[in-house]
């Protein structure tokens, strides 16, 4: 196996992760309008939660302890976010700019609440040996930890897909991103879509979370992790397309894959190292030039 | 005020919708008794839609609304549809990235729906099952919409201007449809075509400028009444 091959992997993994944190955001603003900016304190939470969990299993125990790391990561994920879809989206529905202000407040909040109780400092989450190991592939040695993310994001899609195309909430979901009071007209609770969109997203966020700092940042997290994800999270929803989530995988993928590239090839210097965060803005300049609605958007 | 018919399926009072800084209804009492067809008719843009979408709360308005003898005055619009409304918009408002199927198993709430009867009135959708509603032509539309309704049997049926902008063809099988659903089940008609008015309604309610300005027989609109009330000639 090529290096190039080997870090293609690398990159197809960081957009793995990407398209977990970029899913919920698009599902939330492609349901109900919401630009939601407390997502990257859902990523973060999650994050913290597979920590303190892993820690109290003493190194993550073997597979079975990392499988439970990550459902306490989805499932913390999940919960903030569907308090915060009942206690301070729902009294806002139809007030955007207020619902922006609001998920705004709420990370600031989060994060703050995390560093008063933590500090600045990074946390390290304790993974299995097999989890921080590398895979030989032909002459190249690819780290398991992005197996694991793009196994993740795959299944991830996976699941998406099947629950947006087969369940009956998957329908009103679709649906309401299209025309929600019409769902409504037909005697459907939107709301309970809309909580349930907010829990998926949360739960993806929270899995995101964990496996960004195990794979991406040496295993370890700290409380404004969330926030530095959110950003590429959001350009990969606005170049996927808002509200596609198929348009987000690609659009995750792409970003993970010219990051990693440019990072590579740029070479290591500290300037030269931001040439790959550079790089996908000019991505993001470029589609929007070129197709405003994002790769897989509906025109409005 | 309105008499109040001794059965009504539906009843507003001092319904008062503004949007934009403009007063659309203004003091708006009505009421829709039990059984065939009342027609809400009126010159364009006096409120007619308006009223539909108010009694079902998807307009926001102050004053009352009762459905089947319950207060549904500030009631979320699931919860009232939910009383047994079937809402047929102006605009057909199906759901253009679904598939006919699809659309009409949204509308699905309880397993034993009535797809039999939505298919032998109207067998295009049975063969159109797989196409996206998008695709569908205007009239196909105008079908899956009120297909959607026809699911489950309701007790009040509100159909918004269903022959608007069809060809002959289909104002004629939608007409058929509806008065064979009237047999059955209560409508209120929002319609400018008066033939059509006339064929299905037994009852019509007058808007003008956002008020209620006659209410009576269908038959007892004549000509006269028809140019001063509607601006047409019958």
């Amino acid at each position: 196996m090529s290096t190039f091959a080997a870090i293609t992997i690398s990159g197809l993994a960081l957009g793995a992760v990407y398209f977990l944190v970029a899913s919920g955001l698009s599902l939330i603003y492609g349901l109900m309008g919401v630009l939601n900016f407390a997502h990257g304190a859902f990523l973060t939470v999650g994050a913290f939660a597979g920590w303190a969990l892993a820690v109290h299993l003493s190194a993550a125990g073997g597979g079975a302890g990392w499988v439970l790391t990550a459902i306490a990561a989805a499932c913390a994920g999940a919960a903030v976010a569907a308090l915060t879809e009942l206690l301070l989206i729902r009294p806002l529905y139809g007030r955007p700019v207020g619902q922006i202000l609001v998920t705004i407040g709420l990370d600031l909040a989060l994060v703050g609440l995390l560093l008063g109780a933590f500090g600045s400092s990074s946390r390290a989450i304790p993974v299995p040996a097999w989890l921080s190991g590398v895979t030989a592939v032909g002459a190249e040695r690819i780290p398991n930890g992005d197996f694991v993310a793009l196994g993740t994001g795959l299944a991830t899609l996976a699941a998406l897909t099947w629950f947006l195309r087969q369940t009956r909430y998957g329908l009103i979901i679709r649906a309401g991103a299209e025309n929600r009071d019409m769902v409504r007209a037909l005697g459907i609770d939107v709301g309970r879509a809309f909580t349930l969109v907010f829990t998926i997203g949360g739960a993806a966020a929270g899995l995101a979370g964990l496996l960004n700092a195990v794979v991406f940042n040496s295993a370890l997290t700290d409380p404004g992790q969330g926030d530095e994800l959110l950003i590429f999270a959001f350009i990969v929803v606005v170049i996927g397309g808002l509200g596609s989530i198929a348009g987000s995988a690609a659009a995750a993928l792409l970003v993970g894959l010219v990051q990693v590239y440019v990072g590579f090839y740029a070479g290591t210097g500290a300037s030269l190292a931001q040439l790959s965060n550079i790089s996908v803005v000019l991505l993001l300049v470029v589609v929007l030039l070129v197709r405003p609605r994002g790769l897989l958007g509906r025109a409005a | 005020m309105t008499a109040t018919p001794a059965a009504a399926v539906i009843e507003a009072q001092d319904l008062n919708v503004s949007i934009g800084g403009s007063h659309i209804l203004q003091d708006v009492s009505l009421a829709v008794p039990k059984g065939g067809v009342t027609a809400l008719i009126g010159r364009n843009g006096v409120g007619k839609t308006t009223t539909l979408r108010a009694l079902i709360g998807l307009a926001p308005s102050t004053g009352s609304r009762t459905m089947a003898g319950q207060d549904v005055t500030g009631w979320p619009v699931h919860r009232i549809i939910r009383l047994g409304v079937g809402y047929v918009p102006e605009d057909r408002d199906v759901f253009t990235r679904l598939t006919v199927k699809e659309n009409l198993r949204l509308a699905q709430t309880a397993r034993n729906a009535g797809y039999d009867r939505v298919y032998r009135l109207f067998p295009e959708l049975d063969q159109r099952g797989r196409q996206l509603a998008g695709t569908l032509s205007g009239g196909q539309q105008q079908m899956l919409a009120i297909a959607r309704v026809l699911l489950h049997s309701k007790p009040l049926l509100l159909v918004d201007e269903p022959t608007k902008g069809l060809s002959p063809r289909y104002v004629t099988q939608v007409v058929e449809v509806l008065k064979e659903v009237s047999q059955t089940e209560t409508i209120l008609l929002v319609e400018q075509n008066v033939h059509v008015v006339r064929e299905l309604a037994s009852r019509v309610i007058v808007l003008d400028h956002g008020q209620v300005v006659h209410t009576g027989d269908a038959a007892d609109l004549d000509s006269d009444a028809a140019r001063r009330l509607l601006g047409v000639s019958l």
